[in-house]
């Protein structure tokens, strides 16, 4: 049930499914993400058909507060990833 | 980038392998992915994020155009978040 997926289970998928070395699978797995990681950083969106789009927001400063403590403090600019599930993915979750 | 583009990167940085294996690779972690989530399970890419299923309590909602009350049945949505790898890099200042 509560199974978490790993890049090594899904480089393991990969050596048993792809005629490719473990090393190789794990590599692709690791280029996979990075490529995607490069392109959000560049301010692109990266859109996977029938799965969902992964776009990067701008947040402006504002102030925040310590729950805890309650002492305010200045929260950056920064930016953000946002994931929007295709409809394929949100179909197949509640299936 | 959309995924034929991601496809073609892979492709440039493994020459080794043909076009159809790369497609397979791309669509087998995604698949895995989407099944995993399918699951009620969780996926952690360490340096990327992490993605899992947050239930939706139903509730009665509102056709926006028509102002009609409709209701909305309990739903799971897919929901991702970045990991502290992604968003140190995403806001890195030189």
């Amino acid at each position: 049930m509560s199974e978490t997926l790993t890049r090594a289970e899904l480089a393991e998928l990969i050596y048993s499914e792809v005629g490719i070395s473990k090393t190789e699978a794990s590599e692709i797995v690791d280029q996979f993400f990075e490529e995607i990681i490069l392109d959000l950083i560049d301010g692109n969106s990266v859109k996977l058909t029938s799965f969902g789009t992964f776009s990067v927001k701008h947040k402006k400063e504002r102030i925040g507060r310590n729950p805890k403590t309650k002492e305010e403090a200045i929260i950056d600019a920064r930016r953000v990833i946002s994931f929007r599930a295709s409809k394929e993915l949100k179909r197949r979750v509640n299936s | 980038m959309i995924k034929s583009q991601l496809v073609k990167k892979l492709l440039n940085k493994n020459p080794h392998l043909i076009q159809k294996d790369v497609e397979s690779i791309t669509s087998l972690v995604l698949e895995k992915i989407t099944s995993t989530l399918e699951n009620d399970g969780r996926v952690e890419i360490r340096g990327f994020g992490s993605l899992s299923i947050r239930k939706r309590k139903s509730k009665n909602g509102r056709n926006p155009r028509t102002g009609e009350s409709v209701f909305v049945p309990e739903k799971k949505a897919p929901i991702f978040k970045s990991g502290k790898g992604l968003r140190d890099r995403l806001n890195y200042k030189a």
